[in-house]
């Protein structure tokens, strides 16, 4: 289960609004599970149907939480015209197994989907996710 | 002469759970030869057809490899490699 608070769901959620029709990506950082901090990423792909962290920006992030002993606790990206389900592609370069990872859909002007999953070697398992005031 | 490589937590199953080693070479193409003869498997993870895979991300201090010689980067002791897997997706 994902246990977050409504204002990083609501800044994510503003990232991928912002960022539509291309992807938007990023990471919230945290201690012991726990997500905190926001860290909005630049999509080096500038695509509508991929992203990608840019390269040096996330060394610097990687080593910034390293630094301060916390952990990507969630990895989030949007889909801008298909559900917020992980893609094929979504699966194959997953590569953080303790990480959330979480998909928020903007092919709905309205209404945003926003769930929640972990993938371990290959192997997607959706989560209940629990939005903490 | 040492250099030392930091592991990501997806390749830490190749150093016994470590989260950074030691290795040795002139090149990174060398270190990471060097590499896979204390952690057999790895290199398969880092290269392919003679390359970096492309969806994996190695800096040499604070610069991707990329950007300078990719495999063919001298390193030299003192050195950190940061091994760190791309994050993307469709």
């Amino acid at each position: 289960m994902l246990s977050i608070s409504q204002e990083l769901v609501d800044k994510i959620v503003a990232h991928a609004r912002a960022d539509h029709p291309d992807e938007a990506c990023g990471v919230i950082a945290g201690r012991g599970g726990v997500p905190e901090r926001f860290i909005p990423m630049e999509n080096a792909e500038r695509s509508p149907t991929f992203y990608r962290f840019d390269s040096m920006e996330q060394f610097r992030v990687w080593r910034e939480m390293d630094d301060r002993d916390e952990e990507p606790v969630v990895i989030y990206h949007s889909h801008t015209a298909t559900e917020a389900y992980p893609s094929r592609t979504d699966v194959s370069y997953a590569s953080e197994p303790d990480a959330h990872y979480v998909l928020v859909s903007t092919r709905d002007e309205n209404e945003v989907e926003f769930r929640s999953y972990r993938i371990v070697d290959g192997v997607i398992t959706e989560e209940e996710v629990r939005f903490l005031p | 002469m040492a250099i030392e490589v930091r592991i990501p937590t997806i390749l830490r199953n190749y150093t016994g759970g470590a989260k950074a080693v030691s290795a040795e070479g002139a090149t990174l193409e060398e270190l990471i030869s060097n590499l896979e003869s204390s952690h057999p498997g790895i290199k398969e993870r880092l290269v392919d057809q003679g390359s970096l895979r492309r969806f994996v991300n190695v800096y040499l201090n604070d610069e991707d490899v990329r950007f300078l010689s990719g495999l063919g980067t001298p390193v030299s002791d003192g050195d950190t490699v940061t091994v760190l897997p791309a994050v993307a997706g469709g």
